[in-house]
């Protein structure tokens, strides 16, 4: 275990932007999200919750893929995957570094996404415990732990110091390029760190969504929850924005379009919302006219349909966002909540 | 407040049981006694969900349009706000309003659980209002703040406490209707240097998601097809990777509703980025009021709006350009 | 597959026909003239005219044909439109192939096959019809039945009346909506007929066409004694990936792009009727 007082967190953030891009949760116009870390950066490690959550980082909201020129009848087509350079992700929460092994069972599956992989090899990422859990949180119900958290390198803060634990070979290698920065933690600290987790420990528990019945949803009967009447009350009162999804650190769904640029087109993809109604449109109709038939895909692939391809995996981390950011509040746990457990 | 609600709540009872409406618009209870969403009541028993308090924000005049077409008369509990947006839309024939029983349901202005979060309480399990203070009782202690200083934007900004349009009234303790200034945060943008206010929108439109609960929340954002979801707009629904497009997309959106806008509010509270968007919206009302004089959007459901009416004393276009251009 | 699946290919369009007045088949070849990837039976290929869209389409020339890649397409949106109006020496960009195409070499060898099809449903159906050809002593005896809205409307016209009647143990039944002037052959719609024909039903029956027809087609082939193990259908979603991650072709847990097209009936009955 290795520490660094807060106060010199500057230093930290400028010793590795000097090797590597930095993203880190950064304060623009009033609002925590992933941003590159510069000089005079507003970094905000206080704020549990990113608006956006950190999959951006690795799976951008738009990312280009291909451009093609046009000259005559003639096309050529260049393909815009870039080898990344390395880099780091800072301040990861525990329920988010989570949501990159669920997009990894999306993209790295075969064939793979050469875009998503390159990324993924290159950010090394830094985990923060959430020394101030939510009511809205919910990660313990997909066996999260907020105050031992994954990745590269988790770390933690107690008292003065920020405590650092290398976790991987990544997580070492970025370590040895920062040791004129990083002390050896003593008795005393580990000490310090242990009370803070049994303290998020206890917070936790108290939680007020702690307890969260699954039960209903790893029973294996597809079309009894598809069909049942319960999808219409919860429906009734969303407006098919894509908030929801667009906060999502597990919703992987992008849409491909063109942008002509008037001297080129540039193909791009982008987050996408199942949603929206044009989500499945095609030139005869959609095959899910009503927003109860979007709203219902979209909870139904997160709690039933990627399970059923990824070994149960549910494919939420209880992170909250959706909670907090659903204009009408209606979230995955009402859905949850509404189905009950095993008894229902 | 509560006493409202008890009252709302019988009434919405006495009114299903009578067979006046076969189904009543309101709000149900969330998890955490600040997440209200609203909900379509079809049975006396199901009611006992019903809550009206100072999280009762969403406006429910927008679902109305697609309610007022079903079968069957539908109780709708409207803010005062909210029935200028309804008024709005019976002007432009977006709703059959003899399918409405509209009770106009007192207003105290309603908090806002991003500000409550923002101002130091986190965790909030439960928020009780005390009349003047609202008490946040979080994980790590209850705090306590002074209403009017949680309140919503547009709370701040109240056009006034009189419904514009109703078949009943539920108001206990009547309240002052003297409108609140709307227009000093557009003063202040007006008051910026150009390079400044393009900053200021620069930076505040970047944080866009483009999650569109925005056009989907606004009421007057009733097109059948929007624009931004036609696919051959080029610009359809999704973030564009080109920032200057992106950012028009408010900027269109503005436009498009300029006239129609009751500034309800309804885009700033949903925004998940905070993105102050009331204030395009309020920058066309204020210009609109002092081209065309004093105009209410949704005031009343007859009068011809002023972009789409003509009179001899509208401003000339020289004039509006001065006004609007450089200062 | 470290291939970049969403990077397309050029492909030059060297042969265009007027198959219906909203349906043309499309010739593509690759930039060095060749057949720009080769496929099984009943998979599909994204399609895409750069600063238009990008769809997926069924890929109607055989495999066996390995000089070039045909597509039917029938005029109905952004892209369609677009595309009904090049011409031959013009380039699109292709790429695929994508699904799981039809059991051509499994479950429909040996078999006596029936193949239904309705208006563009013989798109990808043709292409099976004409591997089948290729390979005529690995199946038994055919049996096609192909309905459209009037004579105008029968995709593949020349193909089926120069090649497919004159092929050894192929039987080919043509039906037409609606009663029209120089139309001679039977009229009425697919479902009626193939209750009229009366199949045998120990056939193993490839079914395509608009939702609706596939829905009474298979009713009807119950009533006749059919079961759905036996039918083979293709599925039509929207799509923009091909390789199951951008979402939009979900149904219940299974991606059409990556695990259809090709379903077989009684399988669709395990998932959500959202197609």
């Amino acid at each position: 275990m290795l520490k660094i007082k807060k106060s010199n967190l500057d230093k930290l953030y400028a010793a590795i932007s000097e090797r590597q891009i930095l993203y880190v949760p950064c304060n623009v116009a009033g609002k925590p999200n992933f941003a590159v870390w510069g000089e005079g950066a507003d970094v905000d490690l206080v704020s549990l919750k990113t608006v956006k959550s950190a999959k951006e980082v690795f799976f951008p909201q738009c990312e280009d893929i291909a451009s093609f020129r046009k000259e005559g009848k003639n096309i050529s087509v260049k393909s815009e995957h870039k080898e990344s350079g390395d880099f780091v992700v800072f301040g990861v929460r525990a329920c988010d570094c989570k949501s990159f092994d669920i997009l990894d069972s999306v993209f790295l599956a075969d064939p793979v996404d050469t875009f998503y992989k390159t990324k993924r090899e290159h950010g090394t990422v830094i985990t923060l415990a959430c020394s101030k859990p939510e009511e809205t949180c919910f990660c313990s119900a997909f066996g999260i732990d907020n105050a031992e958290p994954e990745g590269d390198i988790a770390t933690y803060f107690a008292g003065e110091y920020l405590y650092w634990s290398p976790k991987t070979e990544k997580g070492l290698n970025l370590t040895k390029t920062l040791n004129s920065l990083l002390q050896t933690a003593t008795d005393k600290d580990n000490d310090a760190l242990e009370k803070e987790q049994k303290k998020i420990k206890e917070i936790t528990g108290r939680l007020p969504l702690y307890v969260l019945d699954l039960s209903y949803w790893e029973a294996d009967d597809l079309l009894e929850k598809f069909n049942s009447e319960k999808w219409k009350a919860l429906s009734e009162s969303c407006i098919g924005c894509g908030a929801c999804t667009f906060v999502c650190p597990t919703c992987q769904c992008y849409d491909v379009r063109d942008f002509d640029k008037g001297h080129g087109v540039q193909r791009y993809r982008c987050w996408d919302s199942c949603m929206y109604k044009d989500f499945t449109m095609m030139a005869h109709g959609t095959p899910r006219p009503t927003q109860m038939q979007r709203f219902r895909q979209r909870f139904m692939h997160k709690l039933v349909y990627h399970p059923s391809n990824h070994e149960g995996v549910f494919s939420c981390v209880g992170c909250g966002r959706c909670v907090e950011k659903c204009p009408m509040h209606i979230n995955i746990v009402k859905v949850i909540k509404t189905f009950g457990g095993d008894d229902k | 407040m509560q006493k409202v609600a008890e009252i709302a709540q019988k009434r919405a009872i006495q009114l299903l049981n009578q067979g006046v409406v076969n189904r009543v618009i309101g709000w149900k209870k969330g998890e955490f006694g600040y997440d209200e969403t609203p909900a379509v009541f079809t049975t006396a028993a199901g009611i006992e969900d019903f809550r009206y308090d100072v999280f009762s924000a969403p406006n429910l005049s927008k679902y109305l349009i697609d309610e007022s077409k079903k079968e069957g008369k539908i109780l709708a509990f409207l803010k005062p706000c909210d029935t200028y947006s309804f008024n709005q839309l019976i002007k432009e024939h977006r709703v059959n309003r003899d399918n409405v029983y509209i009770i106009g349901i007192e207003c105290g202005g309603m908090a806002d659980i991003n500000t409550i979060r923002n101002r130091g309480a986190a965790g909030v399990t439960d928020v009780a209002d005390n009349g003047q203070t609202v008490i946040a009782h979080t994980l790590y202690g209850d705090v306590t703040f002074d209403k009017n200083e949680v309140l919503l934007e547009k709370c701040q900004a109240c056009k006034g406490k009189k419904h514009v349009i109703f078949d009943e009234l539920i108001v206990v303790n009547p309240q002052d209707d003297e409108p609140k200034n709307r227009f000093a945060g557009v003063e202040a943008i007006e008051n910026m240097t150009p390079e400044e206010r393009f900053a200021f929108w620069r930076e505040q439109l970047s944080k866009c998601i483009r999650c569109n609960a925005c056009r989907n929340v606004c009421p007057a954002c009733s097109c059948l097809q929007c624009v931004f979801d036609n696919p051959r707009s080029g610009v359809a629904s999704k973030a564009s990777p080109d920032t200057f497009e992106e950012q028009l997309y408010h900027i269109i959106r503005a436009f498009h509703v300029a006239g129609r806008c009751t500034d309800c509010g309804e885009c700033s509270r949903v925004c998940p980025q905070d993105i102050p968007l009331h204030l395009l919206n309020r920058k066309f009302i204020k210009d609109m009021n002092a081209f065309y004089g004093e105009y209410k959007a949704g005031e009343d459901s007859e009068t011809r709006p002023p972009l789409v009416n003509f009179s001899k004393d509208d401003a000339e276009p020289s004039v509006i350009s001065d006004k609007g251009g450089d200062k | 597959m470290t291939y970049e699946m969403l990077i397309p290919s050029v492909g030059v369009v060297t042969e265009i026909r007027r198959e219906t007045p909203d349906v043309k088949t499309f010739r593509v070849v690759g930039t060095d003239g060749k057949k720009p990837f080769s496929h099984i039976p009943g998979q599909c290929a994204m399609v895409s005219v750069p600063g238009v869209s990008e769809a997926m389409f069924s890929i109607t020339s055989s495999p066996t044909q390995e000089e070039y890649m045909e597509f039917s397409i029938k005029k109905c949106g952004c892209l369609t439109d677009w595309l009904h109006s090049i011409e031959v020496g013009e380039q699109v960009t292709v790429r695929g192939p994508f699904g799981n195409g039809f059991p051509v070499e499994t479950a429909l060898k040996g078999k006596n096959l029936t193949f239904i099809a309705g208006g563009i449903g013989l798109a990808p159906l043709r292409s099976v019809i004409n591997y089948v050809r290729a390979n005529r002593n690995n199946y038994g005896k055919v049996t096609v039945v192909y309905g459209s809205r009037s004579k105008d409307d029968l995709v593949d016209f020349d193909e089926i009346r120069n090649e497919w009647m004159n092929e050894r143990d192929f039987e080919v039944h043509l039906t037409i909506d609606r009663p029209q002037d120089g139309w001679d052959g039977h009229v009425g719609f697919v479902p009626a007929y193939v209750k009229e024909l009366g199949l045998d039903k120990r056939d193993t029956v490839l079914l395509c066409g608009p939702p609706v027809m596939i829905k009474f087609t298979l009713a009807a082939l119950i009533e006749l004694g059919f079961d759905k193990t036996q039918v083979f259908t293709t599925m039509e979603l929207r799509m923009k990936c091909g390789i199951g991650k951008c979402g939009r072709c979900n149904i219940g847990d299974k991606y059409v792009c990556k695990d259809g097209p090709v379903f077989r009936c009684d399988e669709l009955d395990e998932l959500p009727g959202e197609y």
